[in-house]
């Protein structure tokens, strides 16, 4: 037994595979990301900012059917509806979102009968005071518009498992 | 009493129960679209079927057969039936699937998505995905009338709107053409609804097929704050729930009240919501230089009191308006007190009910439930259909059963029921006009129009002569009914806030006999030129214009407060909002005006005022109870023949009586609507 340990000392076994280990991760591609500039792969099902979507043609979907609100655990949203002017139909004429109270649950998502309030993949929306994080409808739209080629291609990406 | 079996469960019903009754009174729950316990049977939805032992040998219709229609088993077993049986579940289901197959699934935008009877019932009895691939019925949405907005797509063809148009409101206006799938619910010529009653359909709708339509898409139901309160735009004080959201009152529904409203309210009462926004007073205003200008509170009241204090307190005088709750009324009759003037009332119509002929004299006796046991009618100077609707389709119900003989002295308008016409004027109130004698409790009902002109009190004598001559008050039955207008009229009786020993009525006062007049909200009252008036009231109408100083109150939903109904029932509105801007609560305003007019009144909240009015008028304090007051009590009555003017209904339009109402653009829209109708009549 002694005889062992001695070779094993002599020989610097535990310093070479040591070593060894260290030189195979020093080779290995790196964990980190160099993170404005690189990024993690998001799912589809990633839920970041808010976003409310318009059609092809133009037209909000959202028909203020107050679901989201309703459904909304942390009381963020907050909606007021009307028949639209020029044809009558059911709109809202406000749509805010508290993105501080907002805990990003996604229950909206899920409540929204027809696709309006999304939570899109942007997660950088850092901004230096709370009042920016007080989003209203035409900031929520606007996103909708920016981010509508990811959107659409997330939500077709899930529909299968729905 | 028949012996029945529900699930199982014995008990015992009358034998002119249906089977849906029966099973309700052992406690099953019994689904239903087109049965409504005020409305006749259709038996058309088919949702209530239930399985019967000892009946025919299918599903059956429960709302549609009678327990004495069910026969015992072949040992005397008594007849059974279930409610939750597995046929009965698929029947229900069936039928569900048949429903759903032209309903549309929009509940998003569907405004009584929350509060749908379909939506609830598909909850229990639906299936998760349609077998019906074929296209949807499409029907066209129809006009009928600006209060109810139709989307005919949602139609189950329940017919509840039909039945109540023909049978409550009594105008039917609305029907079923064509049928099976083309059957359409409409108003044949898709013209406004007549009936004062429309909003109600909106109600009874079971799907949101008949929607209230100024409230169109503004709240869900889940996020409404639910009060209960009174309505004031007539004296019937109709049980109503405000439905707020934050500061807004949203929309007003009715309560079930069976003594009173039963589950109806006038179409005044339900939409004069977006009065209640328009033409507020928020802020006190001073007169200066013959203009109005905004001002505080301390300068209005120095501006207050320093014209009370240069007048002798004869020369001031005070009048409360329409729908002044009783807490208010009772402040400013202590302040009047307080300042030794005599000059108060309540009457700004110039009505001649005074307490000083008991309460009796000034009340709807037999209680509005109690039409439906009189057996004969007398009505005076009154048009029920317009001064108060929810009493008429009370009339209306009474006369449906039959054998009620119904007579009117004054207008000859469409009450929605037939009767015979007596005569126009107080000449056809003659000793020879009585009830017949097979009647055994006749009803004998005078109205404003009757008794708020100059010959009032004769017109009241010679009503009560005939009274007595019909056997009105016999066997402890009163039948004698004064219908009032006014939601504070009776309140203001029972305060005895009318002139006092050598004190000036409200038209003397207004014809310039005070030089400072404080009017609490009458709005119908024209005021000569030269006294200094107080105007508080909650909006900019008549009575703001004529001011030289603005207080703004509370309207009747921003404050609580009691009203005594033309019965004489004592009810309490709960605040449901606050009022806007500077506006307070009228009694606050009124202690805070009485220390600034060094005639400080003795409470401090509501309560404490609450108190000492219970001290005064203890029945106040009998919240929704009939107090018995004081019997009629005729002596002193101006004898003498009456005028010979034709009896004139006090209210010509129905939609513009208030203040409130007349700040009410949908209002507006409907009187404009029933005005183009009666010009139409007139051709």
């Amino acid at each position: 037994m002694r005889l062992d340990a001695a070779a094993r000392s002599l020989l610097l076994k535990e310093f070479l595979s040591a070593f060894v280990l260290s030189m195979r991760y020093f080779f290995k591609p790196k964990a980190t990301l160099n993170f404005p500039h690189e990024r993690n792969p998001l799912s589809p099902r990633f839920r970041g900012e808010h976003a409310l979507r318009r059609y092809p043609n133009g037209e909000e979907r959202c028909i203020a059917c107050k679901l989201c609100e309703a459904i909304c655990p942390a009381q963020a949203i907050t909606i007021e509806a009307g028949p639209r002017r020029n044809d009558g139909t059911r709109r809202t004429t406000r749509y805010d979102i508290d993105m501080v109270k907002c805990i990003y649950c996604g229950m909206c998502q899920e409540a929204c009968p027809v696709d309006a309030i999304v939570e899109g993949p942007n997660q950088s929306f850092a901004v230096e005071s709370r009042e920016e994080l007080l989003y209203d409808k035409s900031r929520l739209l606007e996103n909708g518009a920016r981010w509508e080629r990811e959107l659409a291609r997330n939500i077709a990406l899930d529909a299968p498992y729905r | 009493m028949t012996k029945v079996l529900v699930d199982n469960k014995e008990i015992d019903v009358p034998a002119e129960y249906t089977l849906l009754q029966a099973c309700e009174a052992a406690g099953a729950e019994i689904p239903r679209f087109c049965f409504h316990e005020r409305l006749s049977i259709a038996g058309n939805c088919r949702m209530c079927l239930i399985e019967v032992k000892g009946g025919p040998p299918k599903p059956q219709a429960s709302c549609a057969m009678s327990v004495r229609d069910l026969r015992p088993g072949p040992n005397g077993e008594p007849p059974a039936m279930f409610t939750n049986t597995p046929m009965v579940k698929k029947a229900r289901e069936g039928v569900m699937e048949f429903l759903l197959i032209n309903h549309p699934l929009d509940c998003p935008i569907c405004d009584q998505g929350g509060e749908c009877d379909l939506q609830d019932q598909a909850m229990a009895f639906g299936v998760d995905s349609s077998r019906y691939g074929e296209n949807k019925r499409a029907v066209e949405d129809k006009y009928i009338g600006p209060l109810v907005k139709t989307s005919m797509n949602r139609c189950i063809h329940c017919t509840r709107c039909v039945r109540f148009t023909a049978e409550v409101a009594g105008t039917g206006d609305m029907g079923a053409i064509g049928r099976g799938e083309d059957m359409e619910i409409t108003t044949y010529l898709e013209t406004a609804m007549a009936s004062e009653l429309q909003g109600n359909v909106a109600d009874l709708c079971p799907v949101g097929a008949l929607l209230p339509a100024p409230q169109s898409f503004r709240a869900r139901s889940w996020e409404l704050q639910k009060t209960q309160s009174i309505d004031v735009m007539d004296a019937v004080g109709s049980a109503i729930r405000v439905d707020t959201r934050g500061r807004e009152v949203m929309r007003i529904l009715p309560r079930l009240n069976e003594a009173v409203n039963e589950e109806w309210i006038s179409d005044k009462t339900r939409q004069v919501v977006d009065g209640l926004r328009a033409q507020r007073l928020d802020r006190p205003y001073l007169r200066e230089n013959g203009k109005l200008r905004a001002a505080t509170w301390r300068e209005a009241f120095a501006a207050i009191a320093a014209k009370v204090g240069a007048t002798p307190p004869q020369k001031i005088g005070a009048i409360a308006g329409d729908l002044a709750s009783v807490e208010e009324i009772y402040a400013l009759q202590g302040l009047m007190r307080a300042l030794g003037s005599a000059n108060v009332d309540c009457r700004q119509d110039g009505s001649k009910s005074h307490p000083k002929f008991g309460r009796a004299s000034y009340l709807f006796n037999p209680g509005i439930a109690g039409i439906e046991e009189a057996d004969s009618l007398l009505i005076v100077g009154s048009n029920p259909r317009r001064e108060a609707p929810v009493l008429n389709a009370r009339i209306r119900k009474r006369w449906l059963r039959g054998n009620f003989l119904i007579g009117v002295v004054g207008e000859h308008a469409d009450l929605t029921y037939p009767y015979r016409y007596i005569g126009a004027g107080p000449e056809s109130l003659t000793g020879d006009l009585k009830a017949p004698d097979s009647s055994k409790k006749p009803m004998l009902l005078i109205g404003q129009g009757a008794l708020a002109r100059p010959d009032g009190e004769a017109v009241l004598k010679r009503a009560l002569d005939i009274a007595t001559a019909s056997r009105v008050f016999v066997d402890g039955w009163n039948g004698f009914s004064v219908l009032h207008t006014a939601a504070a009229r009776v309140g203001g009786l029972d305060l005895g806030f009318v002139p006092g020993g050598g004190g000036m009525d409200a038209l003397a006062m207004a014809k310039g006999g005070v030089d400072v007049l404080f009017n609490l909200g009458a709005d119908e009252i024209e005021v000569a030129a030269g006294a200094f008036v107080i105007y508080q009231g909650s909006h900019g109408d008549l009575g703001a214009h004529r001011a030289d100083v603005i207080l703004p109150g509370a309207a009747y939903t921003e404050k609580s407060g009691t009203w005594v109904n033309t019965e004489g029932r004592a009810q309490l509105g709960e605040r449901a909002a606050f009022p806007p801007g500077a506006a307070r609560e009228d009694w606050a305003i009124l202690r805070a005006l009485s220390e600034a007019l060094g005639h400080k009144l003795p409470f401090d909240s509501l309560s404490a005022l609450r108190v000492a009015l219970y001290r005064d008028a203890p029945h106040m304090a009998a919240i929704d109870q009939i107090v018995a007051g004081s019997a009629i009590n005729a002596a002193g009555m101006a004898a003498g023949a009456p005028d010979k003017a034709a009896f004139a209904s006090p209210i010509q339009d129905f939609y513009l009586t208030n203040p409130i109402a007349r700040a009410s653009a949908t209002m507006a829209e409907c009187s404009a609507l029933a005005r183009g109708r009666a010009r139409q009549a007139a051709e």
